[in-house]
């Protein structure tokens, strides 16, 4: 018998139909695995957790024992480690590659963040055990702290709030404390019409009424129409700079002025602050209230939609309705006020149950100390030379809504897909067959059929040059009538275009047995 | 700088094709005066020197793990299994973002959907969303929201609310047409702080909150005030802090609750200092449209294969903007999927077991502390809290525990700023309570009160 010297052989096989014409009896398709819910692979006695047995004892539940099944399945370990696995290959993630979404900064998740956020003195301390055990977490708030009020300039910073649209509420609430105060009652934030969603609703929550202010035709704020609308019943404005077009409110200054001539607050939405970290500082702009969200600007992961931090800086005019808790240096040693003091005591109050979101805190600081004042600086340029150079690249074969050059973000309406039957969403679900995520669609609302393109810091030149050859492959594609991979598409996605109308008919929330 | 892949030579070439002579051009909307500004603040570091600078801080710090450890009040130290970090550290999971696009993001769309399954049955209720940031806003939210559905004003918190979830709502709603009407608390009589609830009820009511068990670690049976919420055109909400108390005790649904807001965090988070936790919220059928946050539903894709999506989102603001149901635009995505795994290793088996052990410490701990001369336990029923009475002043107590290396509860003082609980301590014991924790917690107390 001669030894096998070939190894494994391989060999391309016969050349097969792309579409094969058989379904394999698992339901899986090779790396493309079927994974059904954990109510249909569990049952309730199934555990991949050992605990220990506590035989019978006198319990005192007040005679309130739960007796009835409740459906929950259980998994063995292996089988949730798989189920868990699988489902996550059905995710597009920023480690998996380019992911454009404008206005939402996907930036990398450095790991070094998440290795610091699991020390056991910062991940196993509880928010009320004793200040003088927990003197390092809040030493790292401190620091914390002040790194944010030296990057935007301002005075003061809350950082509890939980989540942007969180700081959002916090800022005017802070607005609104501010005026009660001095016996104002004003009734209305102004709100650009390009403005993010949770503004307005955010002013609604305060019990504000809304009033929109047009936009100009270069995609900013119109000064001549806020003046107008400015009077002594408008409480606050509130403007997203950059803004949600990816420009900078150059008039930024002359905007505050007259905000603030009108005797109203400046509400700046920080989504955006990724573009000028670094570069210029809200406190020398006039903002009274701003927040950041740690999860885009300071590269805390997006998680799938959460969990967020949204710290909010403030100016001196609002410091003192800043939200309780916060961390105060007596004496050298860091305590926490977690109270109101009394009725002159001005804060606006608790916005949560606890001090906000720790985990992120180490994480963004984690990135900061990595940068350096030098690194965030350069990232902040980078993001803005890296959409300048998708915005040069692309404006020939797609139309962008303004002239550069732009911030961290290039704005692109559907006037390019004019007449070729092709939407900006089909446009969208084709990036998806590219191997790319799709950019920020139909948003923001001013131009019709947005695509709002946001390539951050951490791309190479290499990988913004593929998503260029993409796309312009796309859009040449479009406009030469070849709309069946537009149409159809994604082709090359775990499932295809997903009925959402039928979802909100008749939803379906949870798990329902079959009979 | 390790996370910048662009080189001076990339940086040029892109600036040519830009036709911009340097990158301030590109930055020339921001009036000179202001472009640039010297920042006085430290120069890029090393990972190690990250590493060592953030390692000191977290070395000042008293983990729970190292000691005995005996804090609640709204967040436990529960042992959470290995495979929960690994597996919410894939990349598809981590970096993942809202699933807007639901073709590429079906992994987060289907554990939402298991995730709402399970508060559902969790909590005994119909439906669930996708989670909000924690249990004290999802709790100021549901008062909202009761507000949104019986169309009244008046909600009542009774005394056993934990008093920062009663700040929260007061917060919340300061600017709301909301009256809140806040009851006080009272450890050593549960039932009284029921009935204060309940006659406070009216034709003006819109809704109950209370805590079950309470912030005293009480267990209530609420039905008769959900009668008398009902009876009034009222909905009862019904707040847990300590979920795992669901293994054990009848459920919210059960006892004929509305709405049911819970912090998630005793499922698969640590403890990280007060977050990033999960707020749960589950609710009847019928109110699903007046309930905040996302909501993922089930549906098919082109080729008729089942696929999840985001739905009902006209309820949002990113679609309906001032007129939304609430502001919030995101979930506790990355949390709720710890929360999630950890469900479902544990299973309906395996969270009755770990409830049942979680019960029996805390019935152990009990016991020694009866036994200590002039403590009194205040709890005649109770899950894994207690409330004891001391004859002296419990931050005192606790901060000379603390030096001594015994976390030994959160003092009444820390929670009622007016000094009427001073000498309150609240204690939890769960399954990570050894039997020499509690012996050493019950000789530090005795030493201290000798």
């Amino acid at each position: 018998m001669s030894m096998n010297n070939q190894g494994r052989p391989t060999d391309t096989g016969e050349t097969a139909p792309i579409t094969p014409d058989f379904e394999s009896y698992s339901g899986h398709k090779g790396l493309r695995l079927a994974e059904p819910l954990i109510h249909e692979i569990g049952n309730a006695e199934s555990s991949g957790v050992d605990v220990p047995d506590c035989g019978d004892f006198d319990m005192a539940l007040g005679g309130l024992q739960r007796s009835g099944k409740m459906g929950i399945p259980g998994l063995p370990e292996p089988d949730a480690v798989r189920h868990y696995t699988r489902l996550s290959r059905k995710n597009y993630g920023i480690d998996m590659g380019l992911f454009p979404l404008g206005s939402c900064t996907m930036k990398h998740n450095p790991r070094l963040n998440e290795k610091m956020a699991r020390l056991p003195g910062f991940a196993d301390i509880h928010p009320l055990q004793p200040v003088s055990s927990v003197q390092g977490a809040l030493a790292l708030m401190e620091e914390l702290s002040h790194w944010i009020m030296t990057l935007t300039g301002m005075p003061a910073v809350a950082l509890s709030p939980k989540a942007g649209a969180h700081g959002e509420l916090c800022g005017i609430m802070a607005i609104r404390t501010a005026l009660e105060a001095r016996g104002d009652a004003r009734q209305v934030i102004l709100v650009p019409d390009s403005a993010h969603g949770t503004n307005p609703a955010t002013a609604t929550f305060c019990g504000y009424s809304v009033k929109s202010i047009p936009g100009k035709a270069d995609g900013r704020v119109d000064l001549e129409a806020l003046k107008s609308a400015l009077d002594d019943t408008v409480a606050g404005v509130m403007i997203t700079n950059p803004n949600t077009c990816g420009l900078f409110e150059h008039e930024i200054r002359d905007i505050a002025d007259a905000i603030h001539d009108a005797g109203a607050f400046f509400y700046c939405d920080g989504a955006n602050f990724t573009a000028i970290m670094g570069k210029a500082r809200p406190g020398d702009l006039g903002v009274d209230a701003m927040h950041l969200n740690l999860h885009k600007t300071f590269s805390t992961p997006h998680g799938g939609g959460g969990p967020g931090s949204g710290p909010v800086v403030f100016s001196a005019a609002l410091a003192d309705h800043a939200p309780i808790p916060y961390v105060m240096d007596v004496g050298g040693a860091l305590t926490m006020k977690e109270w109101k003091d009394g009725e002159a005591d001005s804060t606006l109050g608790r916005m949560t149950a606890f001090h906000g979101q720790m985990g992120m805190y180490v994480r963004a600081l984690s990135y900061m100390l990595s940068h350096g004042s030098d690194g965030l600086k350069q990232a902040a340029e980078d993001a803005v030379l890296s959409a300048n150079y998708l915005l040069a690249s692309l404006k020939d074969v797609m139309s962008a809504s303004f002239d550069g050059p732009c911030m961290h973000e290039a704005l692109f309406d559907d006037r390019f897909l004019k007449d070729t039957g092709v939407t900006t969403l089909d446009f969208a679900k084709a990036m998806i067959d590219e191997g790319f995520h799709p950019m920020t669609m139909y948003f923001p609302l001013v131009v019709q059929g947005a695509m709002l393109i946001e390539p951050t810091e951490s791309e190479s030149k290499g990988n913004l040059d593929q998503f260029i050859r993409s796309m312009r492959g796309l859009a040449l594609e479009a406009k030469a009538g070849k709309v069946e991979r537009f149409k159809g598409a994604p082709f090359y996605a775990p499932l295809r275009r997903l009925d959402e109308t039928q979802a909100a008919r008749k939803p379906i929330l949870r798990y329902i047995p079959p009979e | 700088m390790r996370y910048l892949p662009l080189s001076e030579g990339d940086r040029q070439q892109m600036l040519n094709t830009i036709g911009a002579s340097s990158v301030d051009e590109l930055f020339s909307d921001i009036d000179a005066k202001y472009l640039n500004p010297a920042i006085d603040l430290p120069l890029s570091k090393t990972e190690l020197e990250v590493e060592r600078h953030l390692g000191r801080m977290a070395g000042k710090n008293t983990a729970a793990g190292n000691v005995p450890f005996f804090v609640g009040a709204g967040a436990y130290k529960h042992h959470v299994p290995a495979t929960v970090d690994h597996m919410i550290q894939r990349g598809e999971f981590l970096t993942a973002y809202t699933p807007y696009q639901p073709e590429i993001a079906q992994g987060t769309l289907q554990y939402i959907f298991e995730f709402q399954s399970q508060v559902a049955a969790l909590t005994g209720m119909d439906v669930a969303n996708a989670s909000m940031y924690d249990g004290s806003t999802a709790c100021g939210e549901a008062v909202l929201m009761a507000r949104r559905v019986t169309r009244k004003k008046d909600a009542i918190l009774a005394g056993n609310l934990h008093p920062h979830y009663r700040a929260v709502v007061e917060t919340l709603t300061q600017f709301t047409a909301d009256n809140i009407n806040a009851l006080d608390t009272q450890p050593e009589s549960p039932e009284a702080e029921l009935l204060a609830a309940m006659d406070a009820v009216d034709g003006d009511t819109s809704c109950v909150v209370v805590q079950n068990p309470g912030i005293c670690g009480h267990v209530m049976d609420l039905r008769p005030l959900a009668e008398k919420c009902h009876a009034n055109k009222a909905l009862m909400i019904v707040v847990v802090t300590e979920v795992v108390s669901m293994g054990a005790v009848m459920s919210p649904g059960e006892m004929d609750a509305d709405i049911v807001v819970g912090e998630g965090q005793s499922i698969g988070n640590g403890l990280n200092y007060g977050g990033p936790y999960v707020g749960l919220m589950a609710t009847r059928q019928k109110y699903v449209r007046q309930m905040p946050g996302r909501l993922c539903g089930e549906t098919v894709d082109a080729d008729g294969n089942r696929g999840f999506v985001l739905t009902l989102s006209t309820r949002e603001q990113h679609i309906r903007r001032e007129k939304a149901t609430s502001n919030i635009c995101t979930n506790s995505g990355l949390c709720s999927l710890a929360f999630t795994i950890h469900m479902t290793l544990l299973g309906e088996a395996g969270l009755q077991k770990l409830a049942r052990l979680n019960h029996f410490t805390t019935c152990k701990l009990r016991g020694a502390l009866q036994k200590i001369n002039g403590v009194k336990v205040l709890n005649k029923s109770f899950f894994n809290e207690l409330a004891i009475e001391l004859p002296v002043n419990a931050v005192e107590l606790v901060e000379k525990l603390a030096a001594g290396g015994i976390l030994a509860g959160v003092p009444g003082g820390r929670l009622y700023p007016d000094g009427s609980h001073d000498n309150l301590l609240l204690l939890a014991a769960t399954e990570t309570v050894t039997d020499d924790d509690i012996a050493a917690l019950v000789t530090a107390i005795e030493g201290e009160l000798s």
